[in-house]
């Protein structure tokens, strides 16, 4: 398997190169630019034959993909921050059209204040639009999901469309060393799109129609039960994935230390990494602390959190995201696992890395301390901007 | 093929039990296209009208592939689903050679919220027939004005009040629009003139790149007026001149109709209710910008 020394959009587009869709429908915007650019260079180069779609918005680009797919095709498309909120209403035609389209998105924050550097703003916000939502750790992951992306998405049993995010700059613009599968391998392992939720010239449909309120339950009911479907179909994907390629995903959460922990601080995307490097420091120091990694928000694995949290004193939900007037929606989420579950443990949400806003390991270290101080049954804030507000109550 | 006329055209119906109102013009433009295009035909529908009347699950009115697509992107999902077809077909799969993807977009989907999107397509010369039938305002949601809303129309956002009555803007020219693109093929029509309508969609059917034909399809409803009366209100803009028929090809203009003489442009807006509230003023007015338009056509246009 060739190693290359790619970006995070890079890698990107070589998973998608691998994955071959039929129609690649693009837009330019930062931090996401880079990933459309190398896709054009290599159907200009002859290396993918796909149909690269010059469209004149984000919104066109979701819509164009929308129309590939009912045609019976395999569509990408790849978006970031404000180019995702302007395609927002397109999601859920995608969705409730269950087309299983694969879109990348560069984690930036949104407007205003403009700011093209990463936050998780974007995609949080749309959480509820009925699409898969992974997020990447780094470049390999990012290049693995695009293969994987395509076969749990067009599961028949699924039918949902995937969104691979990306954390703008600290993943999109850093490069690392990547495996990148050999093409046939990869083509074996996607296989072609055997589509039939699509138009027919033997049988023609109508599709994507009204469904007053007699009908409409029934369709959100459906696709409630694909979204929930993903979670098994990821594992079967990853198993297969593994054997292919010899690396192995832990499905949609990975636990890292959390075998006989008392502390725990939960994530996503690219802060793991650094998360995990102060987990090893901090055990160092006899401090029983582990990491939860959400590698898919959408759909949310209940279960497999319930069971890495069980039996935790304290834990830190650390999000880059807010929403105003509540919390941190991964925060939210996951408190109401814990609700359904019946877990008690003390918790608190630190918002950080909003707008870009570096998070340094001190700040690592000082929700650790928080943790440990919790852990002792001193007081804490439920809420706390990092940088803003003092991790210590009094 | 011989010609299309109304002889010649096919028994099969392709739009049907839908529940559109009684005279509504937009459902002949619908019919009538798609008994030129055949089976093969892939219609894309934006939110409007024909959409709302069509796709009541379990009601679904259309008898080829059809599908409803977001209001402002009509042109992209049929460009989406030229290039999935056409990547499918390339890879080995069985596509008839003579699918068409057409769009059906209303006034509003078209000249508003839809144009950047429609500008793309045309851009990329993707090979779309595009209809905009154009009933001059918002119908679908309670006749509101869009920029296709003529001069001095009532609607339910521009009604006629002490201090303004109607639509204070100009009807914005789509057709030169798209013709400014330097797009493949361009034409009018109206459901009143239907063999010339028929002709042109023919005509544009086979053509290579993206074709554009507006038809004007007056909406009982919106512009009050009886039921029965549809074809001839839609005759009577044409012969008093207020819309004119014409194609744009290979970049020149032709006029498809030239009246000898325009018939009242009051009686026809008086006739509607929603200009009845124009006074002499305003209908010179209109006068004047007919004969300035056909001036420039006369001159200019073969």
């Amino acid at each position: 398997m060739p190693r290359k020394f790619l970006s995070g959009d890079e890698a990107v587009a070589e998973g998608i190169r691998l994955a071959q869709p039929d129609v690649i429908s693009a837009y330019p915007i930062t931090p996401q630019t880079v990933t459309v650019e190398r896709l054009s260079e290599f159907v200009a180069n002859g290396e993918l034959e796909s149909h690269y779609m010059y469209v004149e918005s984000e919104h066109s680009a979701l819509a164009a993909a929308i129309g590939v797919s009912a045609a019976g095709a395999r569509a990408f498309t790849a978006t970031s921050s404000q180019g995702l909120l302007y395609m927002a209403e397109c999601l859920t035609y995608a969705s409730g059209g269950r087309f299983p389209i694969v879109m990348m998105n560069a984690n930036r924050a949104t407007a205003l204040p403009w700011n093209i550097y990463g936050d998780q703003r974007d995609s949080i916000a749309l959480l509820d639009h009925g699409w898969i939502q992974a997020y990447a750790e780094d470049a390999q992951e990012a290049l693995d999901l695009c293969l994987m992306a395509y076969k749990i998405a067009e599961h028949p049993d699924v039918l949902t469309p995937f969104m691979i995010n990306l954390d703008g700059f600290a993943l999109t613009h850093t490069f690392e060393s990547v495996d990148v599968p050999d093409n046939k391998d990869a083509l074996d392992f996607v296989g072609r799109y055997e589509a039939f939720n699509c138009f027919s010239f033997d049988e023609p449909k109508n599709i994507g129609y009204s469904a007053g309120p007699a009908y409409n339950k029934y369709f959100k009911y459906d696709e409630h039960l694909g979204m929930n479907c993903a979670l098994k179909v990821i594992d079967e994907v990853e198993r297969d994935f593994e054997a292919r390629f010899g690396r192995s995903y832990p499905g949609a959460l990975e636990s890292y230390h959390m075998e006989d922990t008392e502390l725990c601080i939960l994530t996503l995307g690219s802060i793991s990494g650094l998360v995990r490097e102060c987990v090893d420091i901090a055990r160092e120091r006899g401090i029983k602390l582990g990491l939860v990694k959400l590698r898919y928000l959408r759909p949310l694995p209940s279960g497999q959190l319930a069971q890495a949290l069980a039996g935790i004193k304290a834990l830190c939900v650390l999000e880059k995201d807010i929403s105003f007037g509540a919390e941190g929606t991964v925060f939210t989420n996951i408190k109401s696992v814990l609700y359904d579950y019946k877990i008690e443990l003390e918790c608190f949400n630190v918002i950080a890395g909003l707008g870009g806003d570096d998070i340094l390991p001190q700040d690592i270290k000082q929700i650790v301390n928080t943790l440990v101080d919790i852990s002792h049954n001193k007081p804490y804030k439920r809420l706390q901007f990092l940088g803003i507000d003092t991790l210590q109550e009094g | 093929m011989a010609a299309i006329n109304h002889k010649t055209l096919r028994e099969d119906e392709f739009f049907f039990g839908h529940k559109a109102c009684a005279g509504c013009g937009a459902s002949l433009v619908l019919r009538h296209v798609l008994k030129i295009l055949g089976p093969n035909a892939v219609s894309v529908l934006p939110a409007g009208c024909m959409s709302a009347v069509g796709f009541n699950f379990p009601n679904l009115a259309f008898q080829n592939n059809s599908m409803i697509s977001p209001f402002a992107a009509t042109a992209p999902v049929m460009s989406g689903i030229r290039a999935g077809f056409d990547m499918r077909k390339k890879r080995g799969d069985k596509i008839p050679d003579d699918f068409c993807v057409v769009g059906f977009a209303g006034d509003g989907a078209t000249a508003d919220i839809g144009l950047a999107a429609l500008s793309g397509a045309i851009d990329r010369d993707d090979n779309l027939l595009y209809i905009c039938y154009d009933n001059e305002a918002y119908m679908n949601t309670g006749v509101q004005k869009s920029s296709l809303t003529p001069f001095g129309a009532k609607t339910t956002n521009t009604p006629v009040g002490t201090q303004i009555q109607g639509a204070l803007s100009n009807k914005k020219n789509m057709f030169e629009i798209v013709a400014a693109h330097n797009i493949s093929y361009a034409a009018t029509a109206s459901i009143g003139y239907l063999p010339d309508f028929l002709k042109k969609v023919a005509k544009a059917k086979d053509m290579p790149g993206t074709r554009y034909i507006h038809v004007i399809a007056p909406c009982p409803t919106g512009w009050g007026h009886a039921d029965k009366d549809t074809i001839n209100f839609a005759k009577a803009i044409v012969d008093c001149g207020l819309w004119y028929l014409a194609e744009y090809e290979a970049g020149d203009y032709k006029i498809s109709r030239r009246p000898k003489e325009f018939g009242s442009i009051k009686d026809y807006l008086h006739s509607q209710s929603r200009f009845r509230a124009l006074d002499d003023a305003a209908i010179a007015h209109i006068e004047a910008e007919r004969d300035a338009k056909w001036a420039y056509i006369d001159t200019h246009w073969s």
